[in-house]
């Protein structure tokens, strides 16, 4: 069947009723027929050229189109007539009407490329709009970066094969100190650094660092252990620009044959060189912690510092103290660990160049937007 | 620690020429962090030491005023005028020469003041800014120095000082003797212990009698009797200046002595007032309700585990903490007994916390002192108060040691080497350990080491094998990447937490982590009723603040404060949200404290885990005012209880679980506007949080703009996320139709759509709800509801009937179970 097209349509033009054609049964008398004469083919191929041409825009082209390519057009009725011509003459006629009504079917395409072109132009050129509209329709939302420098962190340690570790913030008071060497009697026990879950034999405590993580994947893995452990712990300091009571570490541990401070050194430079460049580093300073030993503290050399290049103190590491492997039932003679630990916060606020500790904490949308989403 | 460069260079042959910044990073690398170098302000032009000569008392003014005549090694004196009374004829004081400044800008010129010519000025301690002194002015005694003499030497205007933190484990360092000797091995120069010398042969019947009752945490208790003391007798100024340097107040002779001695070998002592002393002393533990004044004037109830110097009157003194307020040295006092003792770490620190009382002497004892120099501290107190107080020892020293053995540690000389990182020859490992003051002995690889007196520090191999690297450097150790085994990426715990996160922020919420902490206020305002689960809290013994001293069970009152914050501060749209633990209360079991000597049980550790509460994973939004800003586009779109529950369905979807919704009724929810999210089917289905609008009275309480709204879930009750299973793609053509149903504005939607879909069956692809509409001609009560379904089959291509029966067939079962009419 079928399907009636619109005309103007740029292609697959087809027409639904055909007009009679001569059969090649038809009686007819086979003399010359004028409609196949070279020169009327000419004519005809001409006057269609110089109608298209005329033609001003595609109405005007749709329109002169019936007369030079439709049914009733003078090439089209010429090849209607070769069926009645004698086959002897038929080929020559043939390749003649084909040329013309190729001739005049190109010359309807080119001028309509023409003038669809310059329609076009027309038109798109009408329907410009303006592209630094804004089209912000929706808020733009953030992660915070504590988060997401945590997991960039996290990612540079999974990258080297370390899982990562959790605990509960609110921990056993045996886990957070006792099991690290931080006996009963240890200052840092004292109500001065920790806050305590009530009543006072609760045995709980709220993280003062991320440590007892440590103490847990001791007890709970057998070496090798290369963990390490982000997250949320609490100190009893008031908030001000470089304190906060609720500040975020990450720590690390690796515990297995014959790991060395060479190893530990390694490990922080590698973390300081994704983390803060290329020629980042760290260095140590001697230093006390219950649950390492020896023990450091270490900066870590950070060219891009908005004050210019420095060494930054960023955090401690040391040893796994011999006394902690024996209370999570390590053998220390056959296996040595190491531990590092730093603040995110510390960190954030010099990699981002952040002043004051408060607009990492206090939420404001205005502070962790301009993080984005970081993915 | 504050250490004078001058005085360790005393006892340490600093080479010449060494800067302020090389003692620093020897410092530093000694592991003593230089907090502060301090320098004495700048003074400039004439400041010299000066003689009082005459004194002319000038009356007739509001206050008594003196005319002086300085020699000030110049041909003639120069008359001052001075407006303090501490000083004397033939008394060294620092004059201050016109042309002098001193700190602060103060132009010294000569100048008419009380009807004389004051030709220069006499100089307190304040005014030189070398300490707080501003009682009189600075006397320097009588003798030592000539008028003339340039005073900036005498005063240590030039001189630099060191403050160094010393960490809780190096005791010793609490002390010019530590620090000089750890600085010349750094410097590997020469030094001299200043606690090598021998005390007197003191001789006859021991100065009074003393018994230690408790050995156990006195080990050495060492005490002298001294007579003849002139109390009131002036500290030499060298002592001032030493202690000025080193921030400590000169009070008196006695004491001054006492601290200095303290300060130099790291000793704290005590003097009592003899004659205030009755009878022996006996150190022993305080008994219930004994009370001592001490010397701050504070009476203090005593506890079982106190340590006291007692008398036959009771207590005398907080044993290595403070001395009581009875037996003080005063202006009066000749005899004095001196104590010099050795007490057991723990329990002075104990003693600090309980009475607050962190004390220069108990600084050290805490740490650990050395037990050895507890006579030569004596002896060199004894000397300085016969020196410039006149005093003389009475009797033979009393010195009760029961010290044991010192421990002797066992250690292979390879260990420092292997734990380091570096090849340490055996030979360098005993010369460093030799260095530090230890005794080593042993067959070069297996060494036993004696650690010296003064490191009580020193109890494992680990501790000897801090000090020989720390000796020989942490920068000698090389940076190496240790191969750690293949490790297992992220749990689905973790990645779940972080997708969530991201969808989150993706879907305009900002994060904003908040302090755990909340008060019965806070739930208050949230309308929470009484035998609400979240009421049962977590409680600190020591909160920041009174008002929040619980931890949070929700994480609700944190974010409102969060998004009212940020109101307060000119937003208007904020949506923000906060992924973190909750902290449940509710009955508890007793951890227990294990030892440490090894692995706890695994029963034991099974209870102290046990006794951990559990500390679910929450995430919670909140949004007030548009979640679409108005832009040129058109107005806003505001958040409401719908945005609130999609956060929810943001966040199942995240996480890779499917969420249903019904109707909930729960603070602080508006009662008509509340979802309750759930997991799970059927008789299953857990209820995993809620999300919708704010009540109104709660907006109300916390001051929030009207209809905010709010979503909670509990992110460690969705269950693990199933492998997603690809879906066939039909490539036949869909039959698309439209329907919408009446329905009583009590069925909920997702009750129709249900319907719909059981009802639609298998060739059911996409269904979705395209208008809600209420008004005429839909009856009031109830409310028309428009769906578009997709039908399509897998194999082949629909017909018309199969299409029509499948609709008919939704139609029909949601007609059934909601009551629904198919709109015509």
């Amino acid at each position: 069947m079928a399907v009636a097209r619109d005309p103007d349509a740029p292609s697959g033009c087809v027409r639904a009723e055909w007009p009679p054609v001569s059969g090649a049964n038809d009686p007819y008398d086979p003399k010359q027929v004028a409609a196949l004469s070279a020169e009327a083919l000419d004519a005809a191929v001409q006057a269609a050229i110089d109608a298209f041409a005329a033609a001003g825009d595609l109405e005007a082209l749709a329109a002169v189109r019936p007369a030079h390519l439709g049914d009733r057009a003078p090439v089209l009725l010429a090849r209607r007539e070769l069926g009645a011509l004698p086959p002897h003459a038929r080929s020559d006629a043939g390749k003649r009407v084909n040329a013309a009504r190729v001739a005049v079917t190109e010359a309807h395409a080119a001028r309509l490329a023409v003038l669809e072109a310059e329609r076009d132009e027309r038109v798109l050129r009408q329907e410009r709009v303006d592209v630094t509209l804004p089209w912000d329709r929706a808020l733009p939302g953030a992660r915070h970066p504590l988060t997401t420098l945590t997991d960039r962190i996290s990612d540079v340690f999974v990258g080297m094969g370390y899982e990562i570790a959790e605990g509960p913030e609110l921990e056993a008071e045996w886990l957070n100190f006792d099991a690290l060497n931080t006996g009963p009697d240890h200052p840092a026990r004292s109500l001065a650094d920790t806050f305590f879950v009530a009543p006072e034999d609760s045995g709980l405590v709220l993280r003062t660092h991320t440590s007892p993580v440590q103490a847990r994947t001791m007890l709970e893995r057998r070496p090798p252990i290369y963990v390490v452990a982000p997250g949320r712990v609490y100190r009893t300091d008031e908030l001000d620009a470089t304190h906060t009571p609720v500040f975020h570490q990450v720590e690390g541990l690796a515990v297995d044959r014959g790991l060395t401070m060479a190893h530990l050194r390694g490990t922080l430079d590698h973390l300081a060189r994704q983390l803060f460049g290329a020629d980042a580093l760290t260095r140590w300073r001697p230093h006390f912690f219950p649950f390492t030993e020896p023990s450091a503290e270490f900066d870590v050399w950070f060219p891009e510092h908005r004050d210019g290049p420095r060494w930054v103190e960023w955090g401690g590491c040391g040893m796994v103290n011999p006394r902690v492997l024996v209370a999570c039932g390590i053998d220390p003679e056959e296996y040595t660990g190491f531990a590092f630990g730093m603040g995110i916060e510390r960190a954030l606020q010099f990699r981002s160049g952040v002043g004051d500790m408060r607009d990492i904490v206090e939420g404001d949308v205005r502070f962790t937007s301009a993080f984005g989403v970081e993915q | 620690m504050k250490v004078p460069v001058s005085w360790l260079s005393e006892h340490v042959d600093i080479p010449a020429g060494t800067t302020v910044e090389e003692l620093d990073e020897a410092f530093v690398r000694l592991g003593f962090e230089v907090e502060e170098v301090l320098r004495p302000p700048v003074t400039t032009g004439p400041l010299v030491v000066g003689r009082v000569l005459e004194i002319e008392e000038l009356t007739g003014f509001k206050k008594p005023i003196r005319y002086c005549q300085v020699d000030v090694g110049e041909e003639d004196p120069r008359g001052i005028v001075c407006g303090a009374r501490n000083f004397a004829v033939g008394d060294l004081v620092v004059a201050a020469l016109p042309g002098a400044v001193l700190p602060g800008d103060f132009a010294i010129a000569a100048r008419t003041t009380y009807d004389h010519v004051s030709d220069g000025m006499i100089c307190s301690v304040r005014e030189l800014g070398i300490g707080e002194d501003h009682a009189g002015i600075l006397v320097l005694g009588q003798e030592g120095f000539t008028p003339g003499t340039p005073a900036a030497g005498v005063l240590g205007l030039d001189e630099v000082v060191f403050d160094l933190e010393v960490t809780p484990d190096r005791g010793y360092a609490m002390s010019l003797r530590g620090i000089a000797r750890d600085l010349a091995g750094a410097l590997a120069v020469d030094w001299r212990d200043p606690a090598a010398l021998t005390p007197p042969a003191w001789s006859g019947e021991p100065g009074w009698a003393v018994e230690v009752a408790d050995p156990g945490r006195c080990d050495r208790f060492s005490m002298v009797a001294m007579e003849g003391l002139d109390a009131t007798a002036p500290s030499p100024w060298e002592l001032r200046r030493r202690l000025a340097q080193c921030g400590i107040r000169s009070i008196s002779l006695a004491v001054d002595v006492t601290n200095f001695v303290m300060l130099e070998l790291g000793q704290p002592m005590h003097a009592f007032d003899r004659d205030t002393v009755t009878g022996p002393i006996t150190v022993r533990r305080a008994a219930d309700g004994e009370r001592l004044t001490t010397l701050d004037g504070v009476d203090r109830a005593l506890t079982g585990d106190d340590l006291l110097i007692a008398d036959e009157s009771g207590p005398i003194g907080l044993a290595g903490v403070m001395g009581g307020a009875s037996t003080e040295i005063g202006s009066t006092t000749t005899a004095v007994l001196l104590e010099a003792a050795h007490w057991e770490p723990a329990g002075i620190g104990r003693g600090v916390r309980r009475h607050k009382l962190p004390s220069e002497a108990a600084k050290r004892f805490e740490r650990g002192t050395d037990p050895d120099v507890t006579v030569v501290a004596l002896a060199r107190a004894a000397a300085l108060l016969a020196q410039h107080g006149g005093a003389h020892v009475v009797g033979a020293p009393v010195d009760l040691d029961v010290r044991g053995p010192r421990p002797v540690i066992a250690l292979d000389a390879g260990r420092p080497g292997r734990i380091a990182g570096v090849e340490y020859p055996p030979s360098q490992v005993v010369e460093v350990l030799q260095a530090i003051g230890a005794t080593v002995d042993g067959d070069g690889q297996q060494l036993q080491v004696t650690p010296p007196s003064w490191r009580g520090d020193l109890t494992d191999p680990a501790d000897l094998v801090e000090e020989v690297v720390r000796y020989l450097g942490f920068d000698e150790i090389p940076s190496v990447l240790p191969t750690a085994p293949p490790g297992r990426g992220l749990t689905e715990r973790q990645r779940r937490r972080r997708s969530i996160g991201r969808a989150l922020a993706d879907a305009g919420y900002v994060e904003a982590p908040s302090y755990p902490f909340v008060g019965e206020a806070q739930l208050d305002a949230l309308g929470l009723p009484a035998d609400d689960a979240r009421r049962s809290l977590i409680t600190l013994r020591n909160p920041l603040s009174e008002e929040a001293p619980a931890m949070r069970t929700t994480l609700l009152p944190g974010l409102l404060a969060t998004l009212a914050r940020n109101l307060a501060r000119g937003q208007r749209d904020v949506a923000v949200f906060e992924h973190g633990a909750v902290f449940p209360g509710g009955p508890r079991t007793q951890a227990p404290v294990p030892g440490v000597d090894r692995r706890p049980d695994d029963d034991v550790l099974a209870a102290l885990l046990g006794a951990v509460p559990e500390q679910p994973w929450h995430v919670g939004v909140v949004l007030a005012g548009n979640l679409e800003p108005r832009g040129w586009w058109g107005p806003g779109r505001p958040g409401t209880w719908a945005d609130a529950v999609q956060a929810a369905r943001t966040v199942a979807a995240a996480a890779g679980v499917e969420l249903t919704v019904r109707a909930g009724e729960l603070a602080p929810w508006h009662p008509g506007r509340c979802a309750e999210l759930l997991v799970g089917d059927g008789a299953e289905a857990t209820v995993v949080g809620h999300a919708g609008e704010l009540h109104p009275r709660v907006c109300a309480a916390l001051d929030l703009p009207a209809r905010t709204c709010a979503m909670e879930l509990d992110v460690d009750a969705l269950p693990a996320a199933p492998v997603a299973v690809g879906p066939h793609v039909s490539t036949f053509p869909p039959v698309l139709v439209d329907l919408a149903l009446v329905v009583a504005d009590a069925v909920p939607a997702a009750d129709v759509e249900a319907a719909l879909r059981d009802g639609a069956g298998e060739l059911l692809e996409v269904l979705r709800l395209f208008d809600v509409y209420t008004g005429a001609p839909v009856p009031a009560g109830s409310r028309s509801l428009a769906y578009a379904l997709t039908l399509r089959a897998p194999d082949r291509t629909l017909t018309g009937e199969e299409a029509n029966a499948a609709r008919d067939a939704a139609i029909a079962l949601a007609v059934e179970r909601t009551g629904a009419v198919l709109r015509a």
